[in-house]
């Protein structure tokens, strides 16, 4: 597909920082999961989630607003959602016995609804997403929260916060994927 | 997130591969505008659209875990290819088996606050 160009992407983000602080809020979408929770009654089970979930609704309408974004871009926005990346990135994905790569926007070795009853493909995605959700608790955000809106505030730990993430992704990206895939 | 790619579990995987500027033109370029955004608004202290003072916490001091949850969350985020923002914009797109993602990301947020108070900070 042709995708928008990075320059287009990160200041919509930063637009999105803006809007939300401008109306009191901050952004960080990792608290979307903390809040679920409190929804589902977890706050009977522990304090940290023991809050007024209705004084989170804004953010949960921010995580509403990006799933219809999703279904709008990839609906009418998009005639191929492929995602082209570098030749050399396709090659090593090949080798890792992703063949999809180059020509999806997700692997379907990974995605695809049939392939979710191997035990393999559905143990790596609820492995990949506890991980996220644990790791986005305990460090008090993610991307969102850490990368873009706590480093726009000079933030010293969301520096280490971003470093982590960065360690994490590296080593599960050059030392385990090529296990696991 | 959709339309620049930022979702995608190919691009995540290619940076950090270090094969492609994309990824970090669009966190730098977001980050260099957030910078200029937030401290833009603390100088001038510029008011929210309901005439309120807008603060920005300072987050709490501390190390391990800003450190250990991150490379925690980073482990997730290479594996998955996605984060808490770009989950809820898969689904959108109809990638179902997303929810699977979602579900696990929300157990592991349940998880954690079960056993928070035994982990080191």
């Amino acid at each position: 597909m042709n995708p928008w160009p990075w320059y287009v992407g990160g200041p919509l983000i930063a637009l999105i920082l803006f809007l939300l602080l401008y109306f009191g809020k901050s952004f960080g979408m990792s608290s979307n999961l903390r809040t679920i929770c409190t929804i589902c009654g977890a706050g009977k089970r522990s304090d940290f989630f023991k809050f007024d979930w209705r004084k989170q609704q804004w953010n949960l309408l921010v995580a509403s607003g990006a799933i219809i974004g999703g279904w709008i871009a990839s609906t009418y926005l998009t005639e191929d959602p492929s995602v082209l990346i570098h030749k050399d990135t396709i090659a090593k994905l090949q080798q890792l016995n992703i063949k999809s790569a180059g020509t999806a926007y997700l692997p379907k070795e990974l995605f695809s609804l049939n392939n979710l009853l191997k035990p393999k493909v559905l143990s790596t995605l609820a492995i990949g997403g506890f991980l996220v959700g644990f790791g986005a608790r305990y460090a008090g955000g993610c991307t969102s929260g850490h990368a873009i809106s706590g480093l726009s505030n000079l933030q010293l730990v969301s520096l280490y916060a971003v470093i982590g993430f960065f360690i994490g992704g590296l080593l599960m990206n050059h030392f385990l994927l090529p296990y696991i895939l | 997130m959709f339309k620049s790619e930022a979702a995608s579990w190919f691009r995540i995987y290619e940076m950090f591969q270090f094969k492609s500027f994309h990824m970090y033109g669009i966190i730098g370029s977001a980050l260099g505008f957030g910078v200029l955004i937030t401290q833009g608004i603390k100088r001038f202290q510029i008011k929210s659209a309901f005439g309120e003072p807008i603060v920005i916490p300072d987050k709490t001091k501390s190390f391990y875990r800003y450190s250990i949850g991150g490379i925690i969350f980073g482990l997730g985020w290479g594996l998955s290819g996605a984060c808490p923002g770009p989950i809820f914009t898969l689904l959108g797109a109809g990638f179902l088996s997303i929810i699977i993602v979602l579900i696990f990301a929300i157990l592991g947020t349940w998880f954690y606050g079960m056993i928070m108070h035994k982990l080191p900070n």
